[in-house]
């Protein structure tokens, strides 16, 4: 049936010949986000008013450095996923499409890498 | 036929055509929370390289954080964050095969607006509680 040959067919990739590999990521990281978004608004909640000593003692925590540390790589990850749906959207120029969708690229790395350094300096340090 | 007098062609549908809806609302405010969340993060990595930077610094940071206007900031990204949330639990009930009937679309919708104001109102109200 169809016209698709039977390896397009095994591929099962289509004409954006990444299927539904973009979808699935979004769908993992969004429900992995659900309990690590809870994690940091209870973190970020009960540091409120919280003096600098405190704070880096509760950094220091590996359990909170590692809970920290997942939510970034994957709050990133999800947001440059979804960053990616809304720039093919509206940009339809593709050189500005292409510029646009990098700069996020770099965006979202330095954002989270700044962010998992500062947590694994305070986690490490003493 | 008229007298080559124009008539007003029918358009494709596009947004200021719509009856605004409120599931429509919810979904355009599920991806504008979602961009706003993409910038907001910079507020948590900030937050974080000032921990990381020592006492002084971070004190600075807090300071702007804790003002009225960093307070509003903070509580709109509270907002758009659970608001964002739960906007992909009801997408996930969708996603898993659930949920299609317009009245469950319909409540679903207004369970994500209210659940929304008033989770971040709890949020807000225990971090006054507890500081």
């Amino acid at each position: 049936m169809g016209l698709r040959t039977p390896l397009g067919r095994a591929r099962g990739l289509g004409t954006g010949h990444s299927g539904t590999e973009h979808f699935w990521r979004e769908r993992v990281t969004s429900l992995a986000g659900v309990p690590l978004v809870a994690f940091v608004i209870i973190f970020i909640v009960a540091m409120n008013g919280a003096d600098y000593v405190s704070v880096i003692q509760a950094i220091h925590n590996p359990f909170v450095a590692i809970g920290l540390v997942l939510a970034i790589f994957n709050l990133a990850y999800h947001m440059w996923l979804g960053m990616q749906v809304v720039v093919e959207d509206y940009v339809a120029s593709k050189p500005r499409r292409t510029a646009t969708l990098l700069a996020s690229t770099f965006y979202c790395t330095a954002v989270a890498l700044a962010a998992v350094y500062a947590v694994l300096k305070i986690s490490f340090g003493n | 036929m008229s007298k080559g007098k124009s008539h007003p062609r029918p358009l494709s549908p596009h947004l200021q055509i719509y009856t605004k809806m409120l599931t429509m609302m919810v979904s355009i405010s599920h991806r504008i929370t979602g961009v706003a969340l993409y910038f907001g993060f910079l507020a948590l990595a900030w937050w974080l390289l000032a921990a990381a930077s020592g006492p002084d610094y971070f004190d600075f940071v807090q300071t702007l954080f804790g003002s009225w206007l960093g307070r509003l900031v903070l509580f709109g990204f509270t907002w758009a964050l659970v608001h964002h949330a739960l906007g992909g639990i009801r997408h996930m009930i969708w996603d898993i095969g659930y949920g299609f009937e317009l009245a469950t679309i319909e409540w679903l919708a207004r369970a994500n607006l209210a659940g929304s104001i008033v989770l971040t109102l709890l949020i807000w109200i225990v971090g006054y509680w507890v500081r």
